[in-house]
């Protein structure tokens, strides 16, 4: 039975795991991700849930004590956001290099410096090489839709990689939404009970997980890796489809928007996509030939799958909302380029940073984006590769 | 093959099929692991003087003393990683420690 309800995103991302039930949760408070476990350890508190709360006192801690939840063979399961995650950062890669099918919502924040608890993408586009699938969800019915994906996602054996589950801090992550949500049950056949073929408390079969490889094993252990999360796509459609099937609600690696007959469009990813389809609207209304495209999946990142839905486009725009300090646009611009390399249809790629900070993005904004793409189409030419949206000049 | 030479994961295995992560599936295989090469000095040891005590034996962190019948038997030069502690806890000064090359004759290396 599904029913409708309104709820932030965290209240919606603390139901999906209450409805998982994980083995283990490891928390520590950081904003805006901190509501995730407060609501979370209530359901503790009542009884609502199995779970051994562990509460850390470090986001370090947090990943350490969820990898070693994960390698003892719980279904385990931690959240953070910005500065948490980058204190995380050691144990980040190791879960993902032990193949621990953790999941973990993240909720987008800023990275310090300056100090700042609002939204952009700096965080996690951080973790982007750390070996972790990776989610961006919309809005609140798609976090709290990834996280019960998600779980099923990092435990298939073809993939046993963690999944990071994005949303926008604040923005979403306390935003008040209508949504549509499972029951228990259905969560509970959906999610399945974890079985790990290796683990650390089997004891009748010892073994040792996360030893020491040089120059002999190394090597091998990440072509693994490379293969698992290569996997990965295939498995998130798979799942994507059984989840259809129980929720009516479908999901691929990307949603495309109005693409098929469209000659201007941008590549965005989580809240914008909702500013951004609305101006689509807007600009088709207006007879123009507007599209977009909307990446759930950016690890593994599906540049073949990218590259035929955008091939026939003539300017392209890709919304960055994090900096990668290479002076070549945002950690999204770079690979949206390459995978059109192959194409060879000149379509003029450029790049536009935006909402850094929490910095609000407004249908303006992005009209201006398509405006600057129609005139890149009738020149073919653009002033600047690498465009700042929203900032002072 | 014998037991000293058996390999958890060979070392000509390809990616596929070296084991998920690197974990070792078996239990009791540090012995495998040679870790003598990494010793630059060497405990050398001087029956004479030993008194068969076994703190070496019982200080050793990588099992590398090895007693027979109740008394010091032989050091294992293969797992040895010549710390030194068995030097420093010896009563009876019975153990020297040279440097990994250097010959000694008339000493009784244990083997």
């Amino acid at each position: 039975m599904n029913k409708k309800v309104a709820l932030t995103g965290n209240e919606a991302v603390a139901l999906s795991m209450k409805q998982i039930n994980p083995d283990v949760v490891a928390a520590y408070p950081i904003t805006p991700q901190t509501e995730i476990v407060q609501f979370f350890s209530s359901f503790v508190a009542n009884g609502q849930v199995d779970t051994e709360f562990v509460t850390v006192e470090s986001e370090h801690s947090a990943m350490s004590a969820t990898v070693g939840a994960s390698a003892a063979g719980a279904r385990a399961m931690t959240a953070t956001s910005a500065n948490g995650l980058a204190l995380m950062w050691e144990v980040v890669y190791i879960a993902a290099s032990n193949r621990l099918p953790i999941v973990m919502p993240v909720v987008n924040r800023a990275l310090s410096a300056p100090i700042n608890i609002h939204c952009d993408h700096s965080d996690t586009m951080g973790a982007r090489d750390s070996g972790w699938i990776q989610l961006y969800s919309e809005n609140s019915q798609e976090a709290y839709d990834n996280m019960i994906q998600a779980v099923r996602i990092a435990e298939h054996p073809d993939v046993l990689l963690p999944v990071m589950v994005m949303m926008d801090g604040f923005i979403i992550s306390h935003g008040l939404e209508n949504l549509e949500v499972m029951d228990d049950e259905s969560v509970k056949d959906f999610v399945g009970t974890y079985k790990p073929d290796h683990y650390l408390l089997d004891i009748e079969n010892p073994i040792t997980m996360g030893p020491l490889a040089l120059f002999d094993f190394y090597f091998e252990v990440k072509r693994q890796q490379a293969e698992a999360m290569k996997n990965a796509k295939d498995v998130i459609l798979d799942v994507a489809k059984e989840y259809k099937d129980l929720s009516g609600r479908e999901y691929g690696l990307f949603e495309s928007y109005k693409l098929d007959d469209a000659e201007i469009a941008i590549v965005v990813m989580s809240s914008a996509a909702g500013t951004g389809k609305y101006v689509v609207d807007k600009l088709r209304e207006e007879g123009k030939k507007a599209g977009l495209l909307k990446l759930r999946v950016f690890r593994p990142f599906p540049h073949k799958e990218i590259a035929e839905a955008l091939k026939h486009i003539k300017a392209l725009a890709v919304m960055d909302r994090a900096e990668s300090f290479s002076d070549f646009g945002g950690p999204l611009f770079a690979p949206i380029r390459s995978a059109l390399f192959d194409v060879k249809n000149d379509i003029k790629v450029v790049d536009y940073i935006y909402g850094l900070g929490g910095r609000d993005i407004v249908p303006p904004h992005i009209e201006k984006v398509f405006n600057d793409l129609e005139e890149i189409k009738e020149t073919g030419k653009y002033d600047k590769l690498v465009n700042y949206l929203g900032v002072r000049e | 093959m014998n037991k000293k030479h058996e390999k958890v994961i060979a070392p000509d295995v390809g990616w596929r099929n070296v084991t998920r992560a690197g974990i070792i599936p078996t239990a009791g295989n540090a012995e495998y692991y040679e870790t003598g090469g990494w010793r630059t000095k060497k405990p050398v040891w001087i029956e004479d003087k030993c008194i068969h005590c076994l703190l070496c034996w019982r200080f050793c962190p990588d099992s590398s003393v090895i007693a027979e019948d109740g008394k010091f038997g032989r050091f294992d030069y293969e797992h040895c990683k010549g710390c030194g502690i068995c030097v420093n806890v010896c009563p009876s000064d019975a153990i020297d420690f040279i440097d990994e090359g250097e010959t000694s004759e008339g000493r009784n290396d244990g083997e």
